[in-house]
C-alpha cells in the first residue's frame, strides 16, 4: 500500500512482540488458571498444579454477593502473590481502565485480563492492547467480540460464561457459538468476507484469516461457571484449549483437593476413567446460582462492547 | 511415531511442527503411550504442573527408558528443566538425563521474554545462519558437565545443548519456521 504522507498500514500481528505474547498463551494450553486473592491461595493453586494464577480483589461469587465497585487487586496483594509463586501471575483490570493496565504492566504481571468481572471503567472503549508490552486476555460471547478484542491486540481469548455462578451453561453457549461462527466463515467465498466482517462487527483482515485457517489466530480458553472436574473436561471437549476457574475452587469445601482434581480432569479430558477418579470424594462443590434466574442487569457477560 | 508429552503446555505446536516436517507425531499422556513412541518431545509449559501430573504415573521411568534405549529425546523450556539433573528456583531434582544445572525463570518475567537471533551457534551442527530463538519466561542453564555439548549460546549462556540422543533448548524451536533444531533432534533417531 502506498504511504499517504508518511502513514503506512502495517500489521502488528507479525511483530516479535506479538509473537512473544501469543507464545506465553501457547505455554498455558492444557492447563488451569486459578483465581486467587492472596499469597496463601496462590500457593495452594501452585501446589495443586495450576499453570498460572489470576490475582483479583474478590472472587466473582463474592462480587455478586457483596456488590459495590469491583476494581483491580491492591498493589500489595499483587506483589505478595508474585513473590509467593514461580508460575505466571495474571491480574484483572477494569474494561477500558488505561491506568490500571499501566499499573499492572509496571508490576510486571505476566498477563492482564481486561475483564467484565470487574466494574467497567469505560462504557464504550477497551484498552488498545498493542501499545503494551505485557500480553492481554479478554472475554467474548461470540466471534465478532473475539475478533474485536484480537484487533485491539489481545493475545488470548476466553469465553465470558457467567462468572461467579458455578453454572456452566453460558460458557458452553459461548464456546459453541464461537465454533459455529468459525465453521460458517470457512464455507464462504472471498466475495462474502466483507459482508461477514460487517455482520460480525469484526476487522476484515481477521475475518479473512479465520475464514482461511478455520480457527482463532490466538489461543481460545474457557471461563465463567466452571465448578467441577467434569465442567473443566466438558469445556476441553468443546474445543477450549485451557480453562480458568474462579469461585469454583475457593467456594468449595476442600479447595486443595478440588483444585488438584480440576487440573487432572483438564489434562485427561478424553479419558472418562481419569475424570471419574478425579471426581471422587471431593466434598461439597460451590452452591452456585442458576444463571437462567439472573436478570440481564445482574449478568456480568453483557459488559464489554 | 514421535510422542509429544501432552500433560500441559505447547504440545500442539510441537505436533504441528513435526507434521510440517513430514514426521508422524501424536500427543501422549501415559507411560504406555510413551514407551510405544520412537522418540519423545517434552514441550514448553509449566514444569511444576508437569511434575504434579507425572506424580505416581510411571511417566518418569518411561521417559528414562525411551532415552536409555537410544530413541531421540528433545526438551524445550520446561521440557529442558525436566531433563536436567539439578534445578534451582526453587531447588529440585530433574530426571538427570542431561548432567547440567538449570535456573527457572532466570531471565525474569514475561516482560523480559523476547525473540533473539542467535549468532553464537555451532556451525557444524547448525550452519552459519543466525538461529531465531523464541524465549518465553526462559530458564537459564547455569552449569554443564563437560560431557554435554553446547550448540548455541546467548550472551555466553548455553541455550541449546546435546548429549548423545538427548537434546535440550531453553527456547522454543516449535514456534518458528526455522527447522534446524528439529532436524538436529530427529538426526538422533535410530534407523526406521
Amino acid at each position: 500500500m502506498t504511504p499517504i504522507s508518511g502513514f503506512q498500514l502495517t500489521s502488528p500481528f507479525a511483530s516479535d512482540e506479538f509473537r512473544v505474547k501469543v507464545g506465553l498463551a501457547e505455554m498455558l494450553k492444557g492447563g488451569v488458571i486459578m483465581d486467587v486473592v492472596d499469597a496463601d491461595q496462590a500457593k495452594l493453586a501452585e501446589d495443586a498444579g495450576a499453570a498460572a494464577v489470576m490475582a483479583l480483589e474478590r472472587v466473582p461469587a463474592d462480587i455478586r454477593r457483596d456488590g459495590g465497585v469491583a476494581r483491580m487487586s491492591p498493589v500489595a496483594k499483587i506483589r505478595e502473590i508474585e513473590s509467593a509463586v514461580s508460575i505466571p501471575v495474571m491480574a484483572k483490570c477494569r474494561i477500558g481502565h488505561l491506568a490500571e493496565a499501566r499499573i499492572l504492566e509496571s508490576l510486571e504481571v505476566d498477563f492482564i485480563d481486561e475483564s467484565e468481572v470487574l466494574t467497567p471503567a469505560d462504557g464504550e472503549n477497551h484498552v488498545y492492547k498493542h501499545d503494551y508490552k505485557v500480553p492481554f486476555v479478554c472475554g467474548c460471547r461470540n466471534l465478532g467480540e473475539a475478533l474485536r478484542r484480537i484487533g485491539e491486540g489481545a493475545a488470548m481469548i476466553r469465553t465470558k460464561g457467567e462468572a461467579g455462578t458455578g453454572d456452566i451453561v453460558h460458557a458452553v453457549k459461548h464456546l459453541r457459538e464461537v465454533t459455529r461462527q468459525i465453521k460458517a466463515l470457512t464455507l464462504l467465498t472471498k466475495d462474502e468476507w466483507m459482508a461477514a466482517a460487517k455482520n460480525l462487527g469484526a476487522p476484515f483482515e481477521l475475518v479473512a484469516w479465520v475464514a482461511t485457517y478455520g480457527r482463532l489466530p490466538v489461543p481460545n480458553f474457557a471461563a465463567g461457571g466452571i465448578a467441577t472436574p467434569a465442567d473443566a473436561a466438558l469445556c476441553r471437549m468443546l474445543g477450549a484449549e485451557a480453562v480458568f476457574v474462579g469461585s469454583g475452587i475457593f467456594k468449595s469445601s476442600d479447595p486443595a483437593k478440588r483444585a488438584r482434581a480440576i487440573v487432572e480432569a483438564t489434562t485427561h479430558f478424553q479419558d472418562p476413567a481419569r475424570i471419574v477418579k478425579a471426581s471422587e470424594d471431593l466434598g461439597e462443590g460451590m452452591k452456585g446460582i442458576e444463571a437462567a434466574k439472573l436478570t440481564e442487569a445482574e449478568q456480568l457477560q453483557t459488559r464489554g462492547w | 511415531m514421535i510422542g509429544v508429552l501432552a500433560l500441559q503446555g505447547d504440545f500442539e505446536a510441537h505436533v504441528d511442527a513435526l507434521r510440517r516436517a513430514g514426521v508422524a507425531a501424536r500427543e501422549v499422556r501415559g507411560a504406555d503411550e510413551i514407551l510405544d513412541s520412537r522418540g519423545l518431545v517434552l514441550p514448553g509449559g509449566e514444569s511444576t504442573t508437569f511434575r504434579k501430573l507425572m506424580d505416581g504415573t510411571g511417566i518418569e521411568d518411561a521417559i528414562l527408558t525411551v532415552a536409555r534405549r537410544g530413541d531421540p529425546v528433545l526438551g524445550t523450556c520446561a521440557g529442558a528443566i525436566l531433563l536436567a539433573r539439578d534445578v534451582e528456583g526453587p531447588p529440585s531434582q530433574g530426571l538427570g538425563l542431561l548432567p547440567m544445572t538449570v535456573v527457572r525463570n532466570a531471565y525474569g518475567r514475561q516482560l523480559d521474554s523476547s525473540i533473539v537471533r542467535l549468532t553464537d551457534v555451532a556451525p557444524g551442527a547448525l550452519g552459519e545462519e543466525p538461529l531465531e530463538a523464541v524465549f518465553i519466561r526462559a530458564p537459564r542453564i547455569s552449569a554443564v558437565d563437560p560431557s554435554v555439548e553446547v550448540l548455541a549460546r546467548r550472551d555466553g549462556d548455553p541455550v541449546l545443548v546435546r548429549k548423545g540422543n538427548v537434546t535440550a533448548a531453553t527456547f522454543h524451536p516449535e514456534l518458528t519456521d526455522d527447522r534446524r533444531v528439529l532436524d538436529l533432534f530427529l538426526s538422533g533417531r535410530p534407523c526406521a
